[in-house]
């Protein structure tokens, strides 16, 4: 696989108020990389991907997405946001749309599909994701680990080249979990660029090029996965690992 | 098995009529207190008034002598049901009115119909070629005799106040409500103090400001239709109250929807379009609804500027000396034909309601 950079992030900081949450982040991911992120809460992870779709603004340094530098001009946040799909924690279906008008919608509005495209589309995401069968249910008639794999082929439905992930599988119950992470794995083995913040660390060792550890707004180690658990460098990770694992 | 489930299943509930009435009506000695106190009310009261209404009103007659029994004098209604529907409307012409009303009446029932095709397209046409028709069919043009609008009067200036206001003051107050949350900080200010100053004053002020003040501000000459100015009046009116109701709904959107609606990149006027307002306006629907009515009770108010609505005429043929005496009958029969309009937007709206849930 060819190293074409897709993300680049040169010394990014960000504050909540005083709160340095973002401090100094060097990063570089080429295109079909999985990175696994890591860390306490309140390291800044989520800050950090929620950064490179413009969810949050960064205040100092540099975020180049695909070549397009993320500023406050709306064409560049329209375009890094058409490439790059995001799923989060609580799902955040829209509970007023059936699952096929959850996954069409963007195509239809954004990508300018016509209809029965997008709805075609749509269908071949969920039945990658194995929710075909209930394409027509509204949102709060499906389980947990049902609504975030729907959630995951909407994200899919834009084609995009990038796919953030915020914590997906923290809200959902322990037996959904696996079905979730399924859907991530063949995924990651479809060749998507990933970044992943998780505290799945199964999903770390098998997926991961290289998994990061942030604290207190900074990365404290960035290694590939057989580094990052055998030796750990800095003690901060070390106790992290010995709390979780 | 059998035999043990029976034993420790649910607990046997009383059925039939008397286990209902021991439950809701006689539970204790107070609640059969309050329940025979209320049978007792009902009692006195309903009677008189279904005799006064029904059994000893009179029905057929042309003038006042022929109310000859205790009840109602219906008769009074009857003979001004033309000045009490259409106002002062030429009668040659009121063909005009009723024609409105009967498209307006087909495609509401083909939209009340379930599962019908093109709903879509009444949708529009009663949108955007109806009120073109209206404006047409009822103050005149194209080869129709002019009529003006201070010969409107009756339900029917009630319904086109109200109508007009509650139409047009829906959009207008969905746009003060995004104004008003808006990052920018001119249109968030403007937006609320437009907001803050219809809503702190009262209805009778902005129509006395519409209909007196108003002209004092205009050139020489330049003279807008006095039912206009009544009728942009109750439409600011109502889009302020709408806007703060709006404002709820909005603000109870988890950031959630925000965020997703962005993150598959929506702009800013999809995203409300699409995702928000949706869901907003569907959780405040009986709030809106609850404006609606309040705006349609108000239109009454229209007397004190003097265009007579159908409360207002009612009163105004009460005055006249061959029906002196009936205004109870006036007012019951006002009563009755307001109480039809609101519950029918109240009907509408659970079954909006209803129709729309999706859970959460």
């Amino acid at each position: 696989m060819s190293s074409e950079l897709m993300i680049e992030m040169k010394n990014v900081h960000k504050w909540f108020g005083e709160l340095h949450v973002l401090n100094d982040i060097n990063l570089e991911i080429n295109k079909g990389e999985k990175i696994v992120i890591c860390g306490p809460s309140g390291s800044g992870k989520s800050t950090l991907i929620r950064c490179i779709n413009r969810l949050e603004e960064h205040q100092r340094g540099n975020i180049i997405v695909e070549g397009t530098e993320l500023t406050n001009d709306s064409r560049s946040i329209e375009r890094i946001r058409g490439e790059v799909g995001m799923v989060f924690q609580q799902f955040n279906l829209f509970p007023h749309l059936s699952i096929l008008d959850n996954c069409s919608l963007a195509p239809i509005w954004v990508r300018k599909l016509p209809k029965a495209e997008a709805k075609e589309k749509a269908m071949e995401y969920l039945k990658r994701v194995q929710i075909d069968d209930q394409a027509h249910k509204y949102p709060a008639q499906l389980s947990g680990g049902q609504q975030q794999r729907a959630a995951i082929a909407r994200a899919l439905c834009m084609e995009p080249r990038i796919m953030l992930f915020d914590e997906p599988t923290s809200a959902l119950d322990p037996e959904m979990i696996k079905e979730v992470l399924d859907v991530m794995v063949g995924l990651a083995q479809g060749g998507m660029t990933m970044i992943v913040v998780t505290h799945e660390m199964g999903f770390a060792k098998e997926v991961a090029d290289s998994i990061i550890f942030m604290d207190e707004g900074q990365i404290v180690e960035a290694k590939n996965p057989k580094d990052f658990f055998d030796n750990p460098e800095s003690e901060r990770t070390k106790t992290f690992l010995s709390q979780i694992l | 098995m059998r035999a043990a489930n029976k034993e420790f299943g649910p607990p046997v509930i009383e059925l039939g009529a008397m286990g209902w009435l021991r439950k809701n009506l006689f539970s204790n000695w107070y609640n059969s207190l309050l329940t025979i106190f209320g049978l007792y009310l009902l009692y006195i009261l309903i009677p008189p008034l279904v005799n006064w209404i029904f059994l000893d009103a009179n029905f057929v007659g042309s003038t006042r002598d022929d109310c000859t029994n205790e009840g109602a004098c219906w008769i009074f209604i009857q003979q001004n049901i033309k000045l009490i529907f259409y106002g002062l409307y030429p009668t040659e012409e009121l063909w005009r009115i009723n024609f409105v009303y009967l498209i307006l009446f087909i495609s509401g029932v083909y939209l009340l119909i379930p599962n019908l095709k093109y709903k879509g397209w009444v949708g529009a046409f009663l949108l955007i070629i109806f009120p073109i028709i209206c404006v047409v069919m009822l103050s005149g043009g194209l080869g129709l005799e002019a009529v003006e609008t201070r010969l409107w009067g009756g339900l029917f200036l009630t319904l086109v106040i109200a109508g007009v206001g509650i139409v047009l003051s829906l959009p207008i107050g969905v746009m003060l409500a995004l104004g008003r949350r808006s990052k920018l900080p001119v249109v968030s200010i403007l937006c609320t103090i437009f907001i803050e100053i219809w809503r702190g004053v009262p209805l009778i002020t902005v129509l006395f400001m519409a209909s007196n003040m108003f002209p004092l501000f205009m050139p020489e000459g330049v003279n807008f239709d006095k039912l206009i100015r009544a009728l942009i009046g109750v439409m600011f009116f109502s889009a302020a109250y709408l806007a703060e109701v709006v404002r709820g709904g909005l603000q109870a959107m988890p950031k959630g929807q925000y965020e997703a609606s962005q993150a598959v990149g929506l702009t800013y006027w999809r995203m409300m379009a699409l995702v928000i307002l949706p869901q907003s306006l569907k959780m405040v629907i009986p709030a809106i609804i609850g404006s609606f009515i309040a705006i349609f009770k108000d239109t009454t108010l229209v007397l004190v500027i003097g265009l007579f609505d159908f409360l207002g005429i009612i009163q105004f043929v009460g005055t006249n000396p061959d029906w002196l005496g009936f205004s109870h009958e006036g007012y019951v029969f006002a009563a009755a034909v307001f109480w039809v309009f609101c519950y029918a937007m109240s009907w509408y709206s659970q079954r909006l309601e209803k129709k729309l849930d999706t859970g959460r």
